[in-house]
């Protein structure tokens, strides 16, 4: 246990969370190294549907609202700051998402829900409540099944894999250290500093950042913190390139800008299992297929699942140690979302800063209540 | 480069179109079989790069020798046999839908 501070922040967790903290950190003239485990780690970040989404997040929970909503209206500088550092095009698209409704009483429910959120904002939150024609006017290829959608022009899509691999070359250009295959053994916090042993290594740093996913839930005990997140799973088919039919997103079905329709949106509680079963890929497809008749006959090929990291509450957790001072732990389940705000306003915090303005409520203390 | 076997089997000509184009094959081989032998190479562009692409695996693997069958798009040329009066067409760009946007945007 004897190395010397090199870097002064480490990151463990090279997934968007992570990467997004540690580019912002470096942005801001710090030396970073982040810890990646390699590709035996569940990695969210290759897995995930790629929606930079608002409507609905946030339903008795205004300030998760304002975060997203926050992160969404970044979106478009973040994309174009990652391009002029990177040459990657993230393929940023926000023309408004639908979520779309195959019976009433869920079109209903989900407008009643927004209306609530709008209330509870006190403050603009555009959404639309369409009926048939009004969403086949914006989205022609829906079928007769489709019962209404909410429309919400904030949302969006972008590509999750050129997200990862802008982040991963913006914060190499800015002098960052990106170890993978580098696995996390031993963490410790002594005389200040933090202390990390990978395999044989150790390697030493003032201020460390828990951005591991599922992982975080090992680590964060060490230094004085709590991650309480488990695994959801979800199935996602893709299908052969197709050529452009539609335009805005939905909360099932996107198509991206390489013309491959992308099919999602199953959640299940499986443990650690990120495995597809035939039973959910077969439900994902026929609701697309009844949302889109047109993907009747089309080719799928690929299917994969992949393990979301969700807190009890489904929203993030933001803290910082008081027994432990230097150390954070960043989780969340909207990474793509929330990537804007994570490279600035979060990276901001970490460094010293001010709180950001409603984060208050997403520290782990929220979920002791005591059991009845 | 390839024989056929010789198997003592009599063979049989059939014939079928290739993007309009009567085209001779004979019967029992694989439609990928067939426009090779055809000397029809590429057999489709890609759908971004426009790269050329041709049979590589010839067992349903590499999905290089997608055409167009009948009116279904995107079929495996070498899992399919040639058959009398198919009607081929070699594909030009990504899967076909039945209609644009109609403000005619970008999808972007």
């Amino acid at each position: 246990m004897t190395a010397a501070a090199d870097v002064d922040t480490l990151v463990i967790g090279g997934g968007l969370v992570g990467l997004c903290v540690a580019y912002g950190l470096a942005r801001a003239g710090q030396r970073v190294r982040v810890l990646d485990e390699g590709d035996v780690a569940f990695r969210a970040a290759r897995g995930n549907f790629g929606l930079v989404w608002v409507q609905g997040k946030g339903r008795d929970r205004p300030d998760y609202a304002r975060w997203t909503m926050a992160s969404a209206r970044q979106w478009p500088a973040f994309a174009a700051e990652l391009a002029q550092r990177t040459g990657v095009d993230v393929a940023l698209a926000q023309p408004g998402g639908l979520t779309l409704c195959l019976d009433d009483s869920e079109l209903a429910e989900r407008a009643a829900g927004l209306r609530r959120l709008r209330d509870d904002l006190g403050a603009d939150y555009p959404f639309d409540v369409l009926d048939p024609a009004q969403v086949r006017a914006l989205s022609p290829h829906v079928g007769p099944q489709v019962r209404g959608a909410i429309y919400c022009p904030l949302d969006g899509h972008v590509s999750p894999l050129r997200l990862l691999r802008a982040l991963v070359q913006a914060f190499e250009s800015l002098g960052g250290e990106l170890c993978t295959d580098t696995r996390v053994d031993e963490l410790i916090y002594r005389d200040n500093g933090f202390h990390v042993r990978c395999g044989p290594r150790w390697q030493a740093a003032s201020r460390l950042v828990l951005a591991a996913g599922l992982g975080n839930q090992r680590l964060a005990p060490a230094v004085g913190l709590r991650a309480p997140v488990q695994p959801n799973r979800g199935q996602i088919l893709v299908t052969e390139r197709l050529q452009p039919f539609l335009r805005h997103p939905t909360m099932q079905v996107r198509q991206t800008e390489d013309g491959v329709v992308q099919i999602g949106d199953s959640m299940e509680d499986v443990g650690f299992d990120d495995r597809t079963s035939l039973a959910q890929l077969a439900r994902i497809a026929d609701r697309a297929v009844r949302c889109f008749p047109l993907l009747t006959d089309v080719n799928i090929v690929r299917t994969w699942g992949a393990l979301r990291v969700m807190s009890p509450d489904g929203f993030p957790v933001y803290q910082a140690s008081t027994q432990c001072p230097g150390a954070f732990v960043v989780t969340c389940h909207s990474g793509v979302t929330l990537a804007a705000q994570h490279a600035s306003v979060l990276a901001d915090w970490i460094i010293g800063g001010r709180e950001p303005p409603h984060m208050a409520g997403f520290k782990a203390e929220r979920f002791d209540v005591q059991a009845a | 480069m390839f024989r056929p076997l010789e198997t003592g089997a009599p063979e049989r000509a059939i014939t079928l179109t290739v993007d309009g184009q009567a085209v001779q094959a004979r019967e029992g081989d694989t439609l990928a079989i067939a426009l090779l032998n055809a000397a029809i190479v590429p057999f489709r562009h890609t759908a971004l790069s426009g790269a050329p692409r041709a049979p590589l695996c010839l067992m349903g693997v590499c999905f290089e020798c997608l055409v167009e069958v009948d009116g279904r798009p995107n079929v495996q040329a070498c899992m399919v046999p040639a058959r009398e009066g198919m009607r081929v067409r070699l594909p030009r760009g990504a899967r076909p839908m039945p209609a644009s946007h109609p403000d005619g945007a970008p999808q972007r």
